[in-house]
């Protein structure tokens, strides 16, 4: 089941492996720049066009992977319609955001909407764990509709947050465990749980 | 030589700022003063970096947006525009053989710059306006929470930048393309369609091929200088524009009149506005970037730049690229059409890792056939440079995926690994690559006076970008914010380690600076603001010409 932090692992290890190889490849390179050689032969241009080949094949093979290995791509590319009952209208204003209800109940593995308005400045939209991870997000820009589709598939409790800098009061617009994710078969282990909070109470 | 005497008079005495002509001193306070801003740029982002481990009071949420507003214009306009413009004020006329167009100009430009970044600088202190240079459409004319008139004075230091810079692109053409008296006329047209591009396109369109170098009128340094400034100009273009459509807002306000925000769409604005932002970050920072790579290139090998031909088609596809890439910036608006999304935002964006990657090969590879190379300074920081374009573009080219960027988009990982890495290890290395080709040149020979201070400088300028770009990279990963204010120690491990790592930047801008105040001198320093005697159409006195 592949989620935003199974993504976001598999970049942090795809990047750093990256980063190692092009750090020892340019190490390697100062080192061997300097060592003393009798005539240094020339670079063959096949080199060169094989180099450029390659860049050509990594640049568009990244987006076709991703398109069709992380699963939220599609939806949002393609507008996937949603279900009116799974359609969660926001406002945003004054650097506040109003919720439809106090928790937004999401069922698990439906594909829902999150419809959010601005009526004053350009805010974000975005949902954290428990551990400030990141599922989800989007720009909220007024004058414009701004939906989010969003399949989730484990249960957990989730905070909004603005994703984008509105002046020196944005930083504030959090609202904890605003949206509730049951009815999974597994949970999110990096989120408390409807559950747990309701027994803590 | 005691140390006081060295820090009065520079290294051996070495250098004398009376022997100096107009073009060396003026060369020599546009790096002075891209070097203060550097500073500034460095001391705020230290404040900003132990703000983030733990919040201080007196940073409070105002104050450290305001700064958080000036630091990358401080960075941008004042650091890098005032070094890469004071560079090139110089190169053009040694690369084309002729003096440059207007003196007067060249100094009207640098002036222009200094005072309108202090002027945006000091007002952002004082009045805390904070729309961040991304000024999203109201927020800059949101007057509940910003004074007009702070507002309007920050604009107007920014127009001063702006019209700083169109003289510098003014300049550029002109001495692309005027005739000094006595010379026979040149083809203004044909420099012109040669320098840009156009002549090579209208040959590749015959299928004619590329052509070699000896075919062209201009040298592919210059290539690079003329193509980036095109960008410098529609950048300078759109900035004012948008300065102007605030401004308005800003008067009408201080005169009594609340303007309606909704007259302008907040997503047109965006499109328009982070087009002509990219420009600079996706354009004529590339353009000129691979443009000072070949000529640092050819100048420390003294040879032809490798595949030479490709290295100019890859500059005319980049100026191309420039102008249709912006939609990566808006991959988290869904009001966006998914054909600009998917086009420009990610295919077109894709299109960098070829132009860079082929600018980055090209360099290696004149270094490698000119094997061996002795180890200078010049060497190290044009390899750190390229090194950080190497870490940072693909960084980028990540970001700008429909998929990645749901879960990247203002996180730190666009700011570190992305932003951070590409501007201090792979501009500003390259910069300072530049820096320590000229500095002899530009002092008629000044001695450096430590090389094991240069040494500090190179390994904790490369391990301390490196390194901040990286922590915070790994707190962008954990779901770390930019632009926002963390005060329960969220991700304070990452912090305290990025923290480290910009003190380690600081560092290195003090061994630098230390070292070019004993290579100089202070009353060499204070020289090099006064006036030369020599004929200002030299580049360099006649006697070291020859």
């Amino acid at each position: 089941m592949v989620d935003s932090n199974t993504v976001l692992w598999g970049q942090t290890l795809m990047y750093t492996a990256y980063c190692l190889a092009i750090i020892a490849v340019i190490s390697w390179f100062a080192l061997r720049v300097t060592r003393p050689v009798d005539q240094a032969p020339p670079v063959n241009p096949k080199l060169f066009y094989s180099f450029v080949a390659f860049l050509v094949v990594l640049g568009v093979s990244l987006h076709l992977i991703t398109y069709n290995t992380i699963p939220w791509v599609k939806d949002d590319l393609h507008a996937t319609p949603v279900a009116a009952e799974n359609t969660f209208a926001l406002t945003v204003a004054d650097h506040e955001f109003q919720l439809p209800s106090e928790r937004i109940d999401v069922p698990c593995d439906e594909l829902v909407k999150f419809s959010v308005t601005s009526e004053d400045l350009t805010y974000g939209f975005g949902l954290f764990r428990s551990n400030d991870s990141m599922v989800t997000q989007m720009q909220v820009v007024p004058g414009h509709a701004n939906d989010l589709v969003w399949t989730f598939e484990k249960n957990g409790l989730y905070s909004i947050r603005s994703t984008e800098y509105s002046g020196p009061k944005g930083f504030e617009m959090v609202v904890p465990n605003a949206v509730s994710v049951t009815g999974c078969d597994k949970d999110d282990p990096a989120t408390d749980q409807l559950a747990a909070q309701g027994a803590a109470r | 030589m005691s140390l006081t005497d060295t820090l009065l008079d520079g290294n051996k005495h070495s250098f004398r700022p009376e022997t100096l002509t107009p073009m060396q001193k003026l060369t020599l306070k546009y790096v002075i003063f891209s070097t203060i801003y550097y500073a500034f740029a460095v001391i705020e982002g230290m404040l900003m970096r132990i703000n983030q481990v733990d919040p201080q009071g007196l940073l409070y949420p105002k104050r450290y947006f305001a700064m958080l507003t000036a630091h990358p214009l401080v960075g941008i306009f004042g650091a890098s525009y005032l070094m890469v413009f004071g560079a090139f004020t110089f190169l053009l006329p040694f690369l084309l053989k002729k003096p440059l167009w207007s003196f007067k100009v060249a100094h009207w430009t640098l002036w222009l710059i200094v005072v309108g970044v202090f002027t945006f600088w000091f007002d952002g202190f004082l009045t805390h306006y904070a729309p961040l240079y991304t000024l999203y459409w109201p927020l800059p004319a949101d007057f509940d929470q910003f004074e007009p008139v702070g507002g309007a004075i920050f604009i107007a230091g920014i127009a001063l930048v702006m019209a700083g810079t169109l003289l510098f692109v003014l300049q550029v053409f002109k001495t692309l393309t005027y005739t000094p008296a006595g010379r026979e006329k040149e083809p203004v047209g044909r420099l012109l369609g040669d320098a840009l591009g156009l002549s090579t396109l209208w040959r590749v369109v015959r299928l004619r091929g590329l052509k070699s170098e000896q075919e062209h009128l201009v040298s592919l340094p210059v290539a690079a200088i003329t193509r980036g400034t095109v960008d410098v100009a529609l950048n300078a273009g759109i900035i004012l524009f948008s300065g102007v459509l605030i401004l308005t807002y800003m008067v009408a306000e201080i005169f009594g009149t609340s303007l309606k925000t909704t007259a302008i769409d907040a997503l047109l604005y965006k499109n328009w506005y982070w087009w002509g932002l990219d420009l600079v970050a996706d354009g004529l920072v590339l353009v000129f970037v691979a443009g000072t790579w070949y000529l640092l290139a050819s100048l420390i090998t003294g040879r032809e730049v490798f595949m030479a031909r490709w290295a100019r088609f890859a500059l005319g596809l980049e100026l191309v690229v420039s102008w249709t890439v912006w939609s990566h910036h808006l991959l988290s608006d869904q009001a966006q059409p998914a054909m600009l999304k998917v086009g420009s935002g990610e295919m077109v964006t894709a299109f960098e890792l070829i132009t860079q990657g082929l600018a980055f090969f090209i360099t290696l590879a004149t270094l490698w056939q000119a094997r061996p190379l002795k180890m200078t300074n010049e060497l190290k920081f044009l390899i750190g440079g390229l090194l950080g374009f190497a870490l940072a573009v693909p960084a980028g080219i990540m970001q700008a995926d429909a998929g990645l960027n749901r879960i990247l988009h203002n996180t730190q990982w666009i700011v570190g690994p992305h932003v951070h890495v590409a501007i201090l290890v792979g501009l500003t290395m390259t910069l300072y690559s530049a820096v320590y080709v000229l500095l002899p040149i530009l002092t008629n020979g000044a001695e450096l006076w430590s090389q094991k201070l240069a040494n500090v400088h190179f390994w904790c300028h490369l391990v301390g970008g490196i390194g901040m770009g990286a922590f915070m990279g790994m707190a962008g990963l954990q779901g770390m914010m930019r632009r926002t204010i963390y005060y329960d120690g969220e991700f304070r491990p990452y912090m305290i380690l990025a923290a480290v790592s910009g003190a380690l930047l600081a560092v290195a801008l003090l061994a630098f600076l230390t070292n070019v105040v004993m290579t100089l001198g202070l009353r060499g320093a204070v020289g090099v603001f006064t006036r030369s005697d020599l004929p200002v159409d030299d580049l360099v006195p006649a006697r070291a010409e020859s």
